[in-house]
């Protein structure tokens, strides 16, 4: 009886370790630390940074895609457009030579039937916003009309496609790089539905296949050889890991097992100072602003003297050089400066007295009578770094000793604080917002009367008409006039928001080990051009 | 019949566990949707919602987890609609059992291996504190026993990795690709667990000694190390398998905490980020496989009983 369980526990336990861990396959080419899992990989409904690097360019391309150097966007699946005089009519040319992975050709009716599906009120795409550039764009997202052919998007023959726009959009090539507006294929997501992503084999337009994605594990991609650059894509197999643990992350790069790791957040916090002074720890300036969200609809938020006073007493200094300690700059303002095409106008800066005198004229002098209130911040992602927590005590602090007020912390989950947010049920909150291309546009629209991003309940129609106003411009120039206009009124004159700081990337990898890889204010990366310098390294390394 | 009168109760059971871990996951803040980015308009959200059935009662979207619901179609004809206990709101091109397919075996795996560390070292840890009980061997092993008890998996995972990954190079330091990344992980996850059998099989001894049949067997002349491991053991093996049934089921069904610091792509780390991310059906989905598991193991710790002590008898 003994002998006989025994035997059954062996056999279990080997039949259990070998479908559970040992996986006989090649190593890949190139491996990278991608922090967390991602969510989907469907162009489409995606919207969360890990998930961008994944697919933006890399699985799934769009008529453009960005400049692995400056993010400008350059050709992809088309090789050039016209732009008419109005810049409201863009006629794009594909390429001649473009096929699916799978061989089937691929034509502008795909480019067509690929932004109607990411833009349907069906898909519920997140992104679907991007579509409201577009004639009639509006309209057919929030299901106002129902006909797709009174969209702004046609297939003029097999290599052109005519988009019209409601009003010239500077940006406008910037957004065909997006996921959103990439091309996807028809035939298998009619085939498999919302299972399309796992389909053997799965058609890509970009320059890899999806070799296969393990939930929590990798996903690992392999080179498309009839993607239409293949002879530029010098990498076969490249293996992406969810990882969220800093430590971790470290261990495996310094171990030689991952060549790249990408995202700020996995450099250990303790070990920030010294690891910044690594050569092959690289810094950039990235297009993302640190924020604090002023629910106005509370009292005393709904007086802008108390929301500047809140403003004026925060020193950013101290919090970016003694907190986020990775070269991060103190904000004054929501679009950072190396944005293109736009200087920002003078924000508000560090000056107690006067934060102390309008709090004053607001009927708070020295902090007396001011309510105490609350300020939410979720527990950093990873769990490793803890500095929305440090923030929030050193704002603490600085708003007690300079202004009298008295603040509540309340550490709350992720999804608490988006939901919060979303039902404005909050008083005082962090937040960030990551620029989604190259413009002005991509953070002073987020704070429109009615645009879901504001979750602030500021409501300000000279702001609405100055952004509209803006938007309708050829004129570059008098476009950031206008802009800069609102923006004052952002953040210097009603403040429904307090900027913090502008963030700064850090992504680590030794340019000995790795080429092709290169740092843009987008910390977009496309795998295209990946390499590793000298394949005999890593086996040394690894040896 | 005893088995089977067990089995059968198990299944009121899972339901008010089903239903329980239903209503908390909904009654918690959040919604699974909730995302940094607004949806370009309320329609879209509405939309989302309304697809994955989140605009219903939650009683309903209950009865629709379990495929207990019909719908009406436009033509106003009913049809069966699918059970959604198999759809993961987070991960929408997976299915759960996609997810529980590949990320299970891993953490059996894991499981298997820190259980048996955990009984290798904990079992003849037990055995010499007991035995010289009173003496250092006893005051060393139980320090050891309680150290290991008290010092949690993420002060053990990275001080093990510090010395045999990155100090003697001997093991990898994270991942899960050949047997050799699996010795620290298991090691680092069944530590706490041979502590606890280490004591848990120092007092069932230790208890045992005093019985009468101990002292019978004493006065026939036998051995004292004979007399523990042929007789004492069986008996005082018993809190250690009664505690196995749940200790299992914990290790099985994978670590949070071990499967981050190692980079496993277990269970673990689904169970707590599907209760985070409100991913209301694979939390409900991930209840009810950890629930199984301790129902199922715990009755094989009763059947265990009766080829362990001849007194043990289930009618």
């Amino acid at each position: 009886m003994w002998r006989n369980s025994f035997c059954c526990l062996l056999v279990f336990a080997a039949c259990l370790l070998d479908s559970g861990c040992v996986r006989r396959e090649p190593p890949a080419d190139v491996t990278l630390i991608n922090n967390a899992e991602p969510e989907t990989l469907d162009p489409a409904i995606l919207s969360g940074i890990p998930e961008f690097r994944i697919v933006m360019g890399n699985l799934f391309e769009g008529l453009t895609r960005l400049d692995p150097k400056t993010a400008r966007p350059i050709p992809g699946l088309a090789q050039g457009w016209d732009i008419s005089p109005d810049s409201c009519t863009y006629t794009f040319y594909l390429r001649t030579n473009l096929v699916w992975s799978t061989g089937e050709p691929l034509t502008a009716d795909d480019i067509v039937w690929s932004w109607l599906r990411a833009a349907s009120p069906a898909t519920a795409s997140d992104y679907a916003g991007e579509f409201f550039y577009l004639k009639n764009g509006e309209d057919f997202v929030t299901g106002k009309i129902k006909n797709p052919a009174l969209v702004g998007v046609h297939a003029v023959d097999k290599f052109t496609v005519r988009v019209e726009l409601t009003h010239p959009t500077p940006f406008f090539l910037d957004l065909c790089a997006l996921p959103v507006m990439s091309v996807v294929p028809r035939q298998t997501i009619e085939k498999y539905g919302d299972r399309w992503l796992m389909a053997q084999p799965l058609p890509v337009s970009g320059p890899f296949e999806l070799a296969y994605w393990r939930p929590n594990d990798k996903v690992r991609l392999k080179k498309n050889p009839l993607y239409w650059d293949a002879a530029n894509t010098p990498s076969q197999l490249i293996d992406i890991l969810p990882l969220g643990s800093p430590d971790t992350a470290l261990n495996l790069y310094e171990n030689g097992q991952v060549d790249i790791v990408l995202d700020r957040t996995l450099v250990p916090g303790e070990l920030l100072d010294l690891l910044r002074k690594r050569p092959d720890f690289h810094p950039f300036n990235y297009l993302g602003t640190y924020f604090i969200r002023l629910n106005v609809t509370h009292k005393p938020f709904d007086d802008p003297r108390v929301r500047r006073a809140l403003a004026l007493a925060i020193d950013k200094e101290l919090i970016v050089a003694k907190i986020t300690r990775a070269g991060e700059r103190p904000a004054a303002t929501l679009v950072p400066p190396w944005t293109a095409n736009y200087a920002s106008p003078p924000g508000l800066g560090y000056d107690p007295a006067l934060a102390r005198t309008l709090l004053a004229e607001a009927g708070y002098p020295g902090g007396k009578g001011f309510p105490r209130f609350e300020y939410m911040f979720d527990a950093a992602a990873g769990g490793g770094s803890k500095i929305h927590q440090d923030i929030a005590i050193e704002l603490q602090q600085m708003w007690r000793d300079n202004l009298g007020i008295q603040m509540d912390l309340r550490q709350v989950e992720w999804k608490v604080l988006l939901g919060s947010y979303s039902h404005l049920d909050y008083e005082t909150a962090r937040s960030s917002w990551i620029g989604d291309y190259n413009d002005a546009n991509t953070f002073l629209d987020c704070f429109t009367s009615n645009n879901g991003n504001n979750r602030t309940g500021w409501k300000n129609t000279r702001y609405d008409a100055l952004i509209s106003e803006a938007n309708g411009q050829t004129d570059l120039k008098k476009r950031e006039q206008l802009f800069q206009q609102a923006e004052t009124l952002l953040v210097h004159d009603e403040m429904p928001i307090i900027p913090i700081f502008y963030y700064a990337g850090l992504n680590y990898f030794d340019t000995n080990r790795i080429q092709g890889f290169f740092q843009n204010i987008l910390d977009d990366h496309p795998l295209e051009y990946l390499r590793k310098a000298n394949p005999k390294s890593k086996a040394q390394s690894s040896n | 019949m005893y088995f089977v009168r067990r089995l059968i109760f198990a299944i009121p059971l899972l339901l008010v566990i089903s239903s329980l871990a239903f209503a908390l996951v909904h009654l918690a803040p959040g919604g699974p949707f909730d995302r940094e980015r607004a949806p370009a308009s309320p329609e879209i959200e509405r939309n989302l919602r309304a697809a994955y059935h989140l605009d219903e009662p939650v009683w309903k979207q209950y009865l629709r987890f379990f495929g207990l619901v019909w719908d009406r179609d436009a033509d106003g004809r009913w049809h069966h609609a699918p059970a959604s206990f198999n759809i993961s709101y987070k991960y929408r091109s997976h299915r759960v059992s996609d997810i529980v397919g590949q990320a299970l075996p891993v953490s059996m795996t894991l499981g298997v291996l820190a259980f048996g560390f955990a009984m290798c070292v904990g079992l003849p840890l037990g055995f010499i504190t007991a035995a010289r009980r009173g003496r250092w061997p006893d005051y060393a092993g139980s320090f050891l026993a309680i150290l290991a008890v008290c010092v949690p998996g993420f002060v053990v995972g990275p001080l093990l990795i510090l010395i045999f990954s990155i100090k003697l190079h001997w093991l990898p330091v994270a991942l899960w690709e050949s047997p050799a990344h699996m010795i620290l992980p298991a090691i680092a996850l069944g530590l706490f667990f041979s502590g606890k059998i280490a004591r848990l099989f120092r007092e069932g001894l230790l208890a045992t000694v005093q019985s009468e049949f101990i002292a019978a067997a004493r006065a026939k002349g036998l051995g004292e190390n004979r007399l523990l491991l042929k007789h004492a053991v069986r008996i005082a093996i018993l809190p250690v398998v009664s505690f196995s049934g749940p200790m299992l089921a914990d290790l099985l069904t994978g670590s949070f905490v071990i499967e981050n610091i190692f980079q496993i792509p277990g269970i673990g780390v689904f169970f707590i980020n599907s209760a985070l991310n409100s991913d209301y059906t694979v939390a409900v989905d991930l209840a009810l496989l950890y629930a199984i598991l301790l129902i199922v193991l715990n009755l094989m710790v009763d059947f265990s009983y009766t080829l362990l002590d001849p007194r043990v008898k289930y009618e």
